[in-house]
């Protein structure tokens, strides 16, 4: 116990190591893989990401112009925000917050009709 | 005296996994173990069959949680070896950068549970509490605490900026620093030595006979560490593997705590030399053939085995972990045992039953 005595002592004279969180929240760092935002705007509705995304947590139907996300599936891994041609996947670095029930994200695009308005 | 058998696992408080060992006892003496796993099987091999061979990457990397990167890479290594695909310098500096990066993490995980489990609750929460820093840099640079996801075939997709290096080395050293007040606990403290010294002895003979890689090995006296064949960018930055004679719970405390030192100094040296250009490099085709891959892991030798025909989807998947090549030796450590000292042996090989089973 001797060898441990001098950490014994500077524990009881030091900060604590943890936050007092709720009231002290942890900095993300810039690079945090947090959860992914889709922008329907953006997208061409490819498919690469559906057929890249090693957990098969995106669905994207070419022809009704939907893109799914189940994001209790996604494990993060980016190489959706990567390999966006039109980079409508972005990355942000907060965590997905904690649900009742898992639900999926649908978003639609403009359908063909709307993006050729009558003259 | 009669024999009782009493089952150790597969739930129990110092294992964070579930592995059964079924132990005869003649009064408290430990006389023979009967190991028992397959509690943790997920199928991970067969499922890398069925996933195409880049997203096997993500899949690899969940084979065990502490050393997720090297699992990655190995697999990486693998495929480019297949493919013939030769990476940038940057990249193999790289990926010695995060193996060691992983190590010192797992090193100061492993240091902190062992002292949990003689109940040196203290010295286990100063050591978690200097592995957290280790993780914050894992998530600044690759993004998540654990999962790094920072290999892929062609390199490495998480490049360091200059800014994340200078934090990198002002952190290490502040490691650094903060070890040399806790190392000392390991390695010289009454406590620590009454519950490891001359317990679970493996001479050099048994440890090479019965096939222990890594800190267990080189904790027999065997001078045998996988990164002194030069795989990556080791060749280049001057290895000599850290061994101990007596091959006891202590020896191997002291080889893991020295090794956190030996990556802290890798680990720089590697950010030092880290050459200019591009990390990764595109791979166009499919592997096919077939390859065998080694790396020396926290815990010790893995083997990947991969096999592909051409096609998206690999052959055959295979892998031989560390802990799985430990049980032989764990059975030859612990008989003579009292059963109080088990916990401490039993844990003396770092076992990571996730990566056994796959």
């Amino acid at each position: 116990m001797a060898v441990m005595l001098p950490n014994i002592m500077k524990n009881l004279f030091s900060r604590p190591e943890t936050r007092l969180y709720p009231a002290e929240e942890r900095i993300l760092y810039p690079h945090t893989r947090g959860h992914i935002e889709f922008d329907a705007d953006k997208c061409n509705f490819c498919t690469l990401c559906s057929k890249k995304c090693p957990a098969d947590a995106i669905k994207v139907d070419r022809a009704n112009k939907t893109w799914t996300l189940d994001g209790y599936r996604c494990i993060v891994c980016a190489v959706c925000v990567e390999d966006c041609p039109k980079e409508a996947i972005q990355m942000i670095e907060q965590w997905r917050t904690p649900a009742f029930s898992k639900t999926v994200e649908v978003y639609e695009g403009p359908k063909p009709e709307e993006k050729q308005p009558e003259a | 005296m009669a024999k009782i058998v009493t089952p150790f696992g597969p739930q129990h408080p110092v294992l964070p996994e579930p592995l059964q060992l079924n132990i005869t006892y003649e009064d408290e003496k430990v006389v023979s173990v009967a190991p028992a796993i397959g509690y943790i099987h997920r199928g991970l091999e067969k499922a890398g069959e069925l996933n195409d061979f880049p997203q096997n990457v993500f899949l690899v990397e969940r084979v065990c949680g502490i050393c997720s990167f090297m699992h990655g890479m190995t697999y990486c290594e693998a495929i480019e070896d297949i493919m013939g695909v030769e990476i940038p310098p940057r990249a193999k500096y790289l990926r010695v950068f995060y193996s060691e990066l992983s190590r010192i993490h797992s090193h100061l995980l492993w240091l902190g549970l062992l002292a949990d489990a003689f109940g040196f609750e203290s010295l286990f929460m100063k050591y978690w509490a200097i592995r957290e820093r280790i993780v914050d840099l894992m998530e600044m640079t690759g993004g998540h605490r654990i999962i790094l996801s920072a290999s892929c075939i062609g390199g490495v997709r998480r490049d360091l900026t200059d800014e994340q290096i200078s934090i990198i080395e002002k952190t290490l050293l502040e490691v650094k620093n903060e070890l040399d007040h806790v190392t000392p606990v390991i390695l010289k403290d009454y406590t620590v030595k009454k519950r490891t010294v001359g317990i679970g002895v493996l001479s050099k003979e048994e440890a090479l006979t019965l096939g222990a890689v890594g800190p267990v090995l080189r904790a027999s006296g065997v001078a045998q560490d996988l990164r002194q064949t030069g795989y990556e960018a080791y060749g280049e930055l001057g290895f000599e593997p850290i061994v101990e004679t007596d091959g006891d719970s202590y020896a191997r405390a002291v080889v893991r705590a020295r090794e956190v030192y030996q990556a802290i100094e890798l680990a720089l040296e590697a950010l030092h030399h880290l050459p200019e250009g591009e990390a990764q490099v595109k791979v166009k085709g499919n592997p096919n053939g077939e390859t065998i891959q080694r790396v020396e892991q926290p815990r010790g030798e893995v083997l990947w085995y991969v096999k592909g025909n051409g096609t998206k989807n690999l052959v055959r998947m295979r892998v031989r972990t560390p802990t799985y090549a430990h049980i032989p030796a764990l059975l030859k450590m612990l008989p003579g045992c009292e059963m109080a000292d088990v916990p401490v042996v039993t844990l003396s090989i770092d076992p990571c039953i996730s990566c056994t089973e796959r």
